[in-house]
């Protein structure tokens, strides 16, 4: 079993953001399709303000659940630093698709770290192609920050092996079971964030 | 109401769980009737899903220790029974489990430990499979959820056919890794009931030497049963340069690394199925055992006189997790090739981005007030508040284990030399924590005439794991209402005098700064209690977001000391002092949309440039 017969993803951001909503909803629509799926999230103190990675791996068969550097298809990075920081984990050619939302931590208030200053540039510097849009502005458009992680499952539906609808299907039915009236609003979402990467696209 | 899918879930349907949440269906479906646990990462989601099936007892235990007392008391009625817990969670258990171990059981008991590896959240990261061996149990150890959950099923069986506890061994890449698992329905069991059997059930230093042969007896029973197991298997692979000895998630990395090598994947691990070993051995010339933590299959294959060559920690990392990456490596560099990395994009430098506390954490203002108040030494303790080490409090001088803060509080202040002589000790821990091993300590502390000031933080929740109830709650499990421990009473119950018990609410600045100095001053054991809730659980309530005025912030930065995340700097600069000293200046603004209106930072402002986001109309006089 040759590994890149596996679709590797790498959801990145910080605690809260819903990392971990979205790499679940990516599984389930790998699910759909047919494929054996292994997610699993590093996240030492989650819901702490820290640094919180979700891996999905899709295929066949999935053995190690763990993306490894260099190997990842693509990065989600819900955050710009955060994307930032996890490209050593793509592999050659593969897209970083950033959130140029910016949250500064403590240590950053505090003096102690600078933010960086262009993190798009930073990353396209370490010769990686990046996809960037601003999912924040979009949600709050929208109507809420929350949904943020709707456009980024979004931003990323056309990328996936399976195509965009089966992803959306997902996103949107377990809305259905537990707040119907959000449907709508994420449905909007969801196609704000394909339409935001393609113009990315168009750009970059 | 919607019912749970993990509880709803007919047989046979396919579901993505995680290993956790495979456990807890498995101990349903198993016919088991009581599982406690103490919350503790990797092992949280276990007891939170368990107790989604509304047939059966689940707790929050106070400790590990009482959790797996509960659990043997429903083994001895008969009943099957369960406990989850952390890997450090079985050394506070471990009292209960050495001498059960000599009992036995009554329903099929079972204990699913999982270890931190890799150090996610914890203070050490041990290896639990010791514990096997140690207490003369069976070990076993699921690769992914779905043996997880068929290992769970079965080890109440073996738990019963063996007359033992059975040990499951988690690690992190099980507990929290979500993959395909097939679920079957529930098995009721019928309940034996007690059975008075005192030389069994009383272990005094008579009955349990009794026993000791027995236990014997069973271990050669246990070898002969983990030999003949279904859950250790030999794969067959065409390269027999090199066979792999195996276990937990580093099969699976394995597995994936050298799908072309003959593997011994091994579930139940403990006692070593040795025939399958021998059987390895004989058509490989050189055997890597990969195992996560201690060394210690690898010492057991070395000691068994085998004619092959034994790699293991010699080659592969010495601690933390195991890889297809990080195994590839040295491997090929043992069968005398080159191997060649993947391609990396070399990482880019970005700042470091710790956990801290939330955003109007009851806890920001006691470490803001500890981090100002001087000449104090401060004993710390596991919990949310542990992050009080970090920036930009950096108010936390030790911390060791679980209730530990007390006893240590006690001897800082016991130990101390002279030049200590002036200083106030401070221990610090949270409700849950207290109530976990920290009472004993601090009756310690008044039995012994500590001079220590006790901060007890009471957020009404186990925060760092996310929130769960406890004694101190007013909540149980399914969160509905139980009886709420009065903090107050209990300390001055384990012999705080009353005039030494204070109430402090933890977002009055002013009041936290003169009651710590106060009480540090004293020269007996006191107790500040604080009482607000956790902001990530219902009772806390959101009030209105503040904001900063721009043109009354001087930049003088001291709100950001305090530590809220919604708290940001929009500007930095310098400014050199009448004394020519040069102070760093920092604007900053209140990310309103996060801002719970807590009401902490403006006391930290000396310009009153902190404000409600709705000005108040000023009434006219
Ligand atoms: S989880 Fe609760 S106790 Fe922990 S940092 Fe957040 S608010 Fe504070
Ligand atoms: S009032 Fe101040 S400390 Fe409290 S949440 Fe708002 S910004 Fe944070």
């Amino acid at each position: 079993m040759e590994a890149d017969q596996t679709t590797n993803i790498l959801v990145c951001g910080i605690g809260g953001q819903g990392i971990m909503t979205a790499a679940e909803v990516l599984s389930e629509a790998a699910i759909a399709t047919g494929h054996d799926v292994k997610k699993t999230e590093v996240a030492g103190m989650a819901q702490r303000g820290g640094v919180v990675t979700s891996h999905v791996r899709f295929g066949e068969k999935v053995f190690s659940p763990v993306v490894a550097a260099g190997t990842a298809d693509f990065i989600l990075g819900f955050e710009a630093a955060e994307g930032m920081r996890w490209i050593p984990h793509l592999r050659p050619g593969a897209a970083a698709l950033v959130n140029t939302l910016r949250l500064e931590p403590p240590v950053v208030s505090i003096g102690l770290f600078d933010y960086p200053e262009d993190p798009v540039m930073a990353i396209r510097e370490a010769g990686v192609t990046c996809y960037p849009f601003d999912a924040g502005e979009a949600a709050r458009e929208l109507g809420n920050l929350k949904l943020v992680n709707s456009i980024m499952l979004g931003a990323v539906a056309d990328q996936l092996p399976f195509g965009a609808e089966v992803l959306k299907k997902c996103l949107l039915d377990r809305f259905k079971v537990r707040k119907p009236k959000l449907v709508d609003i994420n449905d909007q979402a969801f196609e704000k964030g394909r339409a935001l990467i393609r113009a990315a696209a168009k750009v970059c | 109401m919607l019912t749970h899918p993990l509880v709803s879930a007919e047989a046979g349907t396919k579901m993505l769980l995680s290993g956790n949440e495979a456990v807890a269906r498995a101990v349903w479906e198993a016919g088991c009737r009581v599982a406690a646990a103490y919350p503790g990462t990797p092992s949280t989601e276990i007891l939170e899903n368990v107790c989604l099936f509304k047939d059966m007892y689940s707790e929050w235990s106070v400790n590990e220790k009482v959790s797996l007392e509960v659990a043997i008391g429903a083994s001895m009625a008969g009943s099957r029974a369960f406990c989850a817990m952390k890997h450090v969670g079985l050394n506070v258990a471990s009292d209960a489990l050495m001498t059960q171990t000599l009992a036995g059981v009554g329903g099929g008991l079972v204990i699913a430990v999982a270890d931190d590896v890799g150090f996610s959240s914890s203070q050490n990261e041990q290896d639990s499979r010791f514990w096997g061996r140690f207490a003369h149990l069976p070990i076993l150890e699921p690769a992914d959820s779905q043996e997880a959950f068929e290992m769970t099923r079965l080890a109440f069986g073996l738990s019963e056919d063996l007359d033992a506890p059975v040990i499951l061994r988690m690690t992190t890449r099980i507990c929290h890794v979500k993959a395909m698992v097939t679920v079957g329905e529930r098995h009721e069991k019928a309940v034996a009931g007690f059975k008075k059997d005192p030389d069994r059930w009383v272990m005094t230093p008579a009955a349990a030497q009794k026993r000791v042969p027995w236990m014997l007896q069973r271990d050669r029973r246990l070898k002969d049963m983990a030999n003949r197991s279904g859950l250790n298997r030999l794969e067959q692979g065409a390269d027999k340069r090199l066979g792999f000895i195996t276990s937990g998630p580093a099969y699976m990395h394995v597995k994936e690394a050298f799908p072309n090598h003959p593997i011994l994947k091994m579930g139940f691990s403990h006692p070593l199925p040795e025939r399958e070993i021998r059987a390895l051995a004989e058509q490989v010339e050189k055997i890597v055992v990969a195992e996560e933590v201690e060394p210690l299959v690898e010492g057991e294959l070395k000691a068994m006189g085998l004619d092959v060559v034994i790699h293991g920690k010699d080659i592969l990392p010495e601690f933390g997790e195991l890889s297809p990456a990080n195994m590839r490596g040295p491997v090929a560099k043992l069968l005398g090739e080159t191997y060649k990395p993947p391609v990396t994009i070399p990482p880019v430098k970005v700042f470091p981005r710790p956990p801290t506390m939330c955003t109007a954490c009851p806890h920001l203002g006691v470490f803001y007030t500890l981090s100002r108040v001087r000449n104090i030494y401060i004993s710390g303790d596991i919990g949310c508040y542990t992050l009080g080490a970090g920036h930009p409090w950096e108010a936390l001088d030790t911390c060791i284990s679980m209730g530990a803060s007390m006893g240590i509080a006690l001897g800082l202040d016991k130990g101390r030399g002279a030049v200590d002589e002036k200083k106030g000790i401070v221990g610090v821990i949270g409700d849950s924590t207290f109530l976990h091993m920290g009472m004993q300590g601090l009756l310690d502390i008044v039995y012994n005439k500590g001079n220590v000031t006790i901060m007890l933080l009471d957020n009404r929740a186990v925060g760092m794991t996310g929130g769960q109830e406890n004694p101190g709650s007013g909540r149980d499990i399914h969160g509905e209402e139980a009886p709420r421990v009065d903090f107050a009473k209990l300390v001055e119950a384990l012999g705080v005098r009353p005039e030494r018990i204070r109430r402090v609410d933890p977002y009055v600045l002013p009041d936290l700064f003169k009651t710590v100095r106060h009480e540090v001053k004293q020269n007996e054991p006191s107790v500040i209690l604080t009482d607000q809730p956790c902001v990530l659980i219902d009772d806390y309530d959101a009030l209105k977001p503040l904001y900063v005025e721009e043109d009354k912030c001087t930049g003088c930065a001291n709100c950001l000391d305090v530590g809220c995340p919604a708290i940001l700097v929009t500007k930095r600069g310098k400014e050199v002092k009448n004394n020519g000293k040069e102070v760093d200046l920092a604007w900053v603004k209140i990310e309103t949309s996060a801002c719970t209106g807590c009401n902490l930072c403006p006391d930290t402002c000396a310009h009153d440039a902190i404000l409600p986001f709705t000005p108040v109309v000023a009434e006219m006089p």
